[in-house]
């Protein structure tokens, strides 16, 4: 019995407590995220944003969510039931599940698998499932558009990210994450992160993910426009909560991965005494909370793109951009021997 | 030349930084919205709002029924009974105003000779029924107690244009 506990339940027990210690702190994050982007906007509008739950309406999520778990679900009669409520929470879990290989420290990392890049990129291919998946449930049109647009645009700029990753891979020499990390540690302090040297691919890197998350100015499939709301149209109450929580969970995802690949994650701008006292966690979370005002800040910015730019935009531009990168950095890493071993 | 100049301005996202640029910019400049029901804004001495009926200072009404607001309402809102008082005068014995038909163009106010019914500057007299709109001479007498020092002002301040 004892050795039953220390092989398996105890590990076991450890394991659920640390998914806990990332899940509950990312969904209080992902709440404080739509205050954070309603209140940039609004400042950015010339507006006050939300200020009347609470000082400065920090308790605005938690009304939006009692708001929406009270709501009813409503299932429409001509929906496939079950992946109608699947779809929803297919896109949830995934947002949570890739968090296991984000190092938020040095040597913070629920997983330290040797092929986080892979499963990162495996797991936000997926993403699209649930989106494409409520779409064809839904037995509706403007979902089903959005659903297709979805699709196309995650599938598009997938191919893009993916070159950049590669850069990064190339330039780093390791597929597990904390390396990536180590690998951007130097006496440059933040010149030593990849975004300098392979600053097009960063910018690369941003736009790509913002068309992934399904951000502005790339929202095409819930363009309300022209699609009420897309892919999520026939949602309600919970069933659209963990879309809405998925999809900014997305969003901190990518600026975490953004951090990691080329922004040094949990590293200090600099070895100088003040910043090493800083706990890199802090640090971490600091850089993301900066690209996730750039989230916010174009989406204030910019108007959305029309469907055909932005393929345009994927295959054309950055598809033959990206290619192009990852041979100039390829060769330029064997020309001048600088091969990471 | 120009050809390389538009090239490098879309490489470099020239026109998005920009963008970007003022975006930034507008989050220091003061707030165009006021905190809505901790602070209200001006309000010109024009404005029609909930109607009142007035008194004299003796605490006489003013309306005489004359009935001109009656008959100059475009759209049909006010009903208007009248009979001699005990004392002989024409007073209303109904004075009644259906708020959801009104559409606040002023000409009740503009038609009556004794200034009796004036829109004043009240503006938040929403209700939770239909019912509550439907407001009778007691309501109309209550807000003009309750709104005589506003409105008095308002019509001393328009009294050159009138």
């Amino acid at each position: 019995m004892a050795e039953f506990w220390d092989i398996y339940l105890l590990p076991a027990l450890i394991i659920i407590g640390q998914i806990l210690l990332i899940v509950v702190p990312l969904l209080v994050a992902v709440a404080y995220l739509t205050l954070y982007e309603r209140k940039v906007m609004a400042v950015m509008q010339l507006r006050k944003g939300p200020n009347v739950v609470g000082p400065f309406g920090l308790l605005q999520p938690l009304a939006d969510g009692a708001k929406l778990f009270f709501k009813e679900t409503v299932v429409p009669t001509g929906a496939n039931k079950v992946l109608f409520l699947l779809a929803p929470m297919v896109t949830f879990i995934l947002s949570l599940i890739a968090w296991a290989v984000i190092p938020f420290d040095e040597g913070w990392v629920l997983a330290d698998i040797n092929v986080g890049g892979l499963y990162l990129f495996a797991i936000s291919s997926l993403g699209v499932y649930g989106i494409i998946v409520a779409g064809w449930a839904s037995n509706s049109r403007y979902p089903f558009l959005g659903a297709l647009r979805s699709a196309a645009q995650m599938v598009s700029y997938e191919v893009s990210i993916g070159f950049v990753i590669v850069t990064v891979l190339l330039c780093a020499g390791t597929l597990n994450l904390s390396g990536i990390v180590e690998s951007q540690k130097g006496d440059l302090g933040l010149l030593n992160w990849w975004f300098v040297p392979l600053f097009p691919m960063f910018i690369i890197f941003f736009i790509s993910i913002l068309a992934e998350t399904n951000r502005h100015p790339f929202d095409l499939p819930e363009a309300e426009a022209e699609l009420v709301a897309g892919y999520q149209t026939e949602y309600s109450s919970m069933a659209f909560a963990l879309f809405f929580l998925g999809e900014y969970a997305n969003m901190i995802l990518m600026s975490g991965i953004c951090t990691v690949l080329f922004l040094g994650g949990w590293l200090p701008p600099a070895d100088w005494a003040i910043f090493t006292w800083i706990p890199g966690i802090i640090w971490f979370g600091v850089k993301i909370a900066i690209l996730l005002f750039v989230f916010i800040w174009v989406r204030a910015t910019l108007p959305r793109y029309r469907y055909d730019q932005l393929m345009r935009l994927g295959w054309k531009v950055f598809l033959p951009f990206s290619l192009l990168w990852v041979v100039v950095t390829a060769g330029f890493l064997v020309y001048f021997d600088m091969v990471p071993a | 030349m120009s050809f390389i100049d538009k090239q490098a301005r879309s490489l470099l996202l020239a026109e998005i930084v920009t963008g970007l640029a003022t975006t930034f910019r507008y989050m220091f400049k003061t707030k165009a919205t006021i905190n809505y029901p901790y602070e209200k804004g001006p309000l010109s001495p024009r404005f029609r709002g909930e109607h009142v009926l007035r008194r004299y200072p003796n605490g006489e009404e003013r309306c005489i029924a004359c009935k001109l607001c009656e008959a100059a309402c475009p759209a049909l809102a006010i009903t208007i009974e009248a009979e001699p008082r005990e004392d002989g005068s024409r007073r209303t014995t109904r004075y009644d105003i259906d708020m959801t038909k009104c559409i606040y163009c002023g000409f009740c106010q503009e038609a009556c000779p004794v200034d009796a019914i004036v829109e004043g500057p009240n503006f938040e007299f929403a209700t939770e029924t239909r019912e509550e709109l439907f407001y009778d001479k007691e309501k109309l007498l209550a807000n003009g107690d309750r709104w005589e020092q506003e409105i008095a002002q308002n019509l001393v301040a328009e009294a050159p244009y009138r």
